[in-house]
């Protein structure tokens, strides 16, 4: 028996927590300031892509109590109404999982428009929310450009999380 | 076979449970995020302080996180400057040059000031106390425009002071943790401050409408306003001291006047949190600060140089 057996519960749970630590990592990187205008809502949106592809590929690494909490950090964090983001990742997590037999095993192309979906939905009901909790109708435009920005920018990230999950987590689990 | 029955009879028993448990768990979770918006919305004190918890405890990391990306935009800062090092100092002789003789001036006009105000036995503005902090985190987004700083309850800040760089207002604070605190930026839409135009003036309420031009509402419609107007604080309602410099009329037609702040928001990495002792439409403030930690901040403060 090696040195390393002896801590192999440890090292599985490590492998457990990277998905939700790469998409903590998203959430709190969305909220530094950037040089460039709409970075941060960007890498905001990264979190998204994060959720997605760790729903689509490992439900079981992403539970929705996770999901509930990062939305909660990230309410807390830009002084959003604490609630609204947990709702849309809430919402994101039930959608993504209630499709991902239409998607998985399916071509990049399927897998890359059911994002763009998605996303869409999801930044429409940020929208909505945030414009009924604070009264009045909000300015779209800035979630508009950061919303097209996070699509393009979406197979470079699933490439990073693919890596990621080859490297230390291992191949999807199909249910 | 007998166990094989007896396998499948537990699993087909444990499976629906599961799925009920995961459902009743996304509805709960659902029913407390919709709860927890309402109560947010309804400003209920012990959901800020959630809030400002988490941000307490989540602050540390983003600040660690920060300090590669201020390394890179220093950086790219540093080079950016290298191109335009000639230009910059010679700009920077006939500032220096130009502000020698308002120096002077200056003097002349303070030791003038001082005779007037002796002759009339002038009873001066009360002086500000500060907290300079650093901005730790740019909240922003498409829907809500705040900032994080790295000063909250133990430096003295209170909910509602000005914050203010380089003489220019930047918003209010509008929540106070322990370490940190949120300022509400003037462009928000939940930002409203009573300004007024310093040619003339003419007082007016600045609207935040979540876009970089905040506009001015309630302006008197026989107000002569133009572009390039400058618009500061008038100090109505006791929440901003009177004089602070807010921007600059950007775009001025029958319908809207909207607003140029003189923040450059991109260039931003900190704040100075002002202290005029005012409490205006705001509760009145949970502590009192000391002087050993404030300092007395001069008048051209007010001014933007």
């Amino acid at each position: 028996m090696n040195f390393l057996s002896d801590f192999a519960w440890l090292i599985r749970y490590l492998q457990s927590a990277i998905p939700i630590v790469i998409t903590l990592f998203f959430v709190l990187l969305g909220q530094l300031q950037m040089p460039l205008q709409y970075l941060s809502d960007i890498i905001t949106g990264f979190a998204v892509i994060s959720i997605y592809y760790w729903v689509m590929f490992r439900p079981e690494l992403m539970p929705i109590i996770f999901v509930f909490f990062l939305g909660i950090i990230q309410d807390s964090l830009s002084g959003a109404p604490l609630g609204l983001n947990s709702l849309v990742y809430l919402f994101i997590h039930a959608l993504v999982y209630n499709q991902r037999r239409f998607i998985v095993g399916k071509s990049f192309w399927l897998f890359w428009g059911g994002f763009a979906i998605v996303l869409v939905l999801a930044v429409f009901c940020t929208w909505c929310l945030a414009s009924i909790v604070r009264g009045s109708y909000l300015a779209p435009e800035a979630a508009v450009i950061g919303l097209i920005m996070t699509i393009i920018m979406f197979p470079a990230i699933v490439w990073l999380l693919g890596n990621t999950q080859r490297r230390f987590i291992g191949s999807a689990r199909f249910y | 076979m007998a166990k094989r029955s007896a396998k499948v009879s537990i699993a087909g028993m444990v499976l629906p449970v599961r799925l009920w448990t995961q459902r009743f768990a996304f509805l709960g979770l659902v029913l407390l995020s919709l709860t927890l918006m309402l109560f947010s919305r309804a400003e209920i004190s012990s959901v800020s302080q959630v809030r400002l918890a988490i941000v307490d405890l989540v602050t540390p990391v983003i600040f660690v996180f920060s300090k590669p990306v201020q390394a890179m935009e220093g950086l790219v800062s540093n080079v950016e400057r290298l191109f335009f090092l000639n230009q910059e100092n010679q700009n920077l002789r006939e500032s220096n040059a130009r502000l020698i003789q308002w120096v002077e001036e200056a003097r002349k006009l303070n030791i003038e000031n001082a005779t007037l105000r002796a002759q009339l036995e002038y009873v001066p503005d009360k002086r500000s106390q500060f907290v300079t902090a650093r901005i730790v985190a740019d909240t922003g987004g498409a829907f809500f425009h705040s900032l994080l700083i790295n000063a909250g309850a133990r430096q003295f800040v209170r909910r509602g002071q000005a914050v203010v760089w380089q003489g220019a207002l930047i918003g209010r604070i509008a929540e106070v943790g322990n370490r940190t605190s949120r300022v509400l930026l003037m462009i928000d839409i939940n930002s409203h401050i009573p300004v007024m135009v310093e040619s003339t003036s003419d007082r007016a309420i600045l609207a935040g409408n979540n876009t970089s031009r905040p506009v001015l509402e309630f302006l008197p419609d026989n107000s002569p306003i133009s572009r390039g107007d400058r618009i500061v604080t008038s100090g109505h309602g006791g929440v901003y001291p009177p004089g602070l410099v807010v921007g600059t009329v950007a775009q001025a037609t029958d319908s809207t006047v909207s607003v140029k702040p003189f923040v450059d928001w991109s260039k931003l990495n900190q704040a100075v949190i002002l202290d005029y002792g005012l409490d205006g439409i705001l509760p009145p403030p949970e502590r009192v600060p000391t002087s050993a930690l404030q300092t007395e901040v001069s008048s051209d403060l007010k001014t933007k140089q």
